[in-house]
């Protein structure tokens, strides 16, 4: 065997695999992103679909970040062309209603969508029992790095996001980081 | 082919200029100084629009993608750079809300430097390859003893 031959063929060769294994443990379709634990972009959004009483807002008021602080804040950005939102739908609006009366704001954001097929669709999933506001020009959601619905954002008490989930989201999850931070935030 | 006189055509397009009524203040036609404005700012637009990646597409640049997040990225970029911001100070704001995944080009540090430097060497090494093995076939053959 010729070892000199064998040593540069394994020195070109083992690099490449090397590059290729890392890219393996990665998914190509999960993009990390920058934000958690960072400040949340403050928004002024109208609602348009008012939720269910006792969570719900009147059409056309205003809701704003800075009203929001001293709460853990579910930011959930959906669609009604949006499949996988189906998914969640139920769960997102249940689980929304069992923390009535806690420091806890679940609102939803309408993304490249019009109000009427929002509030259609809202019907149709049986009602949510949380408001849901307009987003013009998608600018909030670029301003939160949005890259498709359903995502959901879980902002801690003093307004920075502490986690941002991609697709649809589970009870369990839900739970997790509004439980912790609520825990948090009362410390 | 026969060429026109440039004298003629300086004569004739002084002549259709001088009968084109003269623009009403007020009226609804924009100001040429504004259509330049408006190009130089789509230009630049374009050019930075054409280095962020479109979140929802495959290899696609907001610039190219026809996707209505990409048309919503390229109205902020428009909006920012008319606010005065400098392309690098648009790119910044978008990678600080998608990361640096949002550019293109990733910008050559940490592991990124693979991606540039990769080419490069694997050029390197065919070279090297190739000027062996042609020294190789060209060596004389080395004399019988």
């Amino acid at each position: 065997m010729n070892w000199k031959r064998a040593g540069i063929a394994a020195a070109c060769v083992v690099p490449v695999i090397l590059v290729f294994g890392y890219g393996l443990t990665k998914d190509p379709k999960e993009i990390p992103s920058p934000l958690p634990g960072h400040e949340a972009s403050p928004f002024a959004l109208e609602v348009f679909a008012p939720g269910q009483p006792p969570l719900n807002r009147a059409p056309g008021d205003t809701v704003r970040l800075a009203d929001l602080k001293g709460q853990v804040v579910v930011l959930n950005f959906w669609a009604s062309w949006c499949l996988s939102c189906r998914d969640e739908h139920q769960i997102l609006s249940e689980t929304a209603r069992s923390y009535a009366g806690k420091p806890v704001h679940f609102l939803g954001v309408l993304y490249d969508d019009e109000a009427d097929n929002g509030t259609k669709w809202i019907a149709q999933m049986g009602g949510q029992s949380y408001p849901s506001v307009m987003d013009p020009g998608a600018l909030t959601a670029i301003n939160y790095g949005l890259y498709g619905v359903p995502e959901t954002y879980f902002l801690d008490t003093n307004g920075r996001i502490a986690y941002k989930a991609t697709g649809p989201v589970n009870e369990r999850l839900i739970r997790h980081f509004v439980d912790s931070l609520m825990a948090a935030g009362a410390k | 082919m026969t060429r026109v006189p440039g004298v003629l055509v300086f004569v004739v397009s002084t002549a259709l200029a001088a009968a084109q009524p003269a623009p009403r203040q007020g009226s609804a036609a924009p100001a040429p100084q504004s259509a330049f404005a408006d190009s130089v700012l789509d230009a630049r637009t374009a050019a930075v629009a054409s280095q962020l990646r479109c979140p929802v597409c495959q290899g696609l640049s907001i610039q190219d993608s026809p996707s209505e997040l990409s048309q919503q990225m390229r109205a902020v970029v428009k909006d920012q750079l008319r606010a005065g911001k400098t392309p690098d100070e648009v790119k910044a704001y978008f990678i600080s809300k998608y990361g640096e995944w949002i550019l293109l080009e990733p910008k050559p540090h940490g592991f990124n430097i693979l991606v540039y430097a990769m080419p490069v060497a694997l050029v390197v090494a065919g070279l090297a390859v190739i000027v062996v093995a042609v020294r190789k076939w060209t060596r004389p053959p080395s004399p019988t003893p």
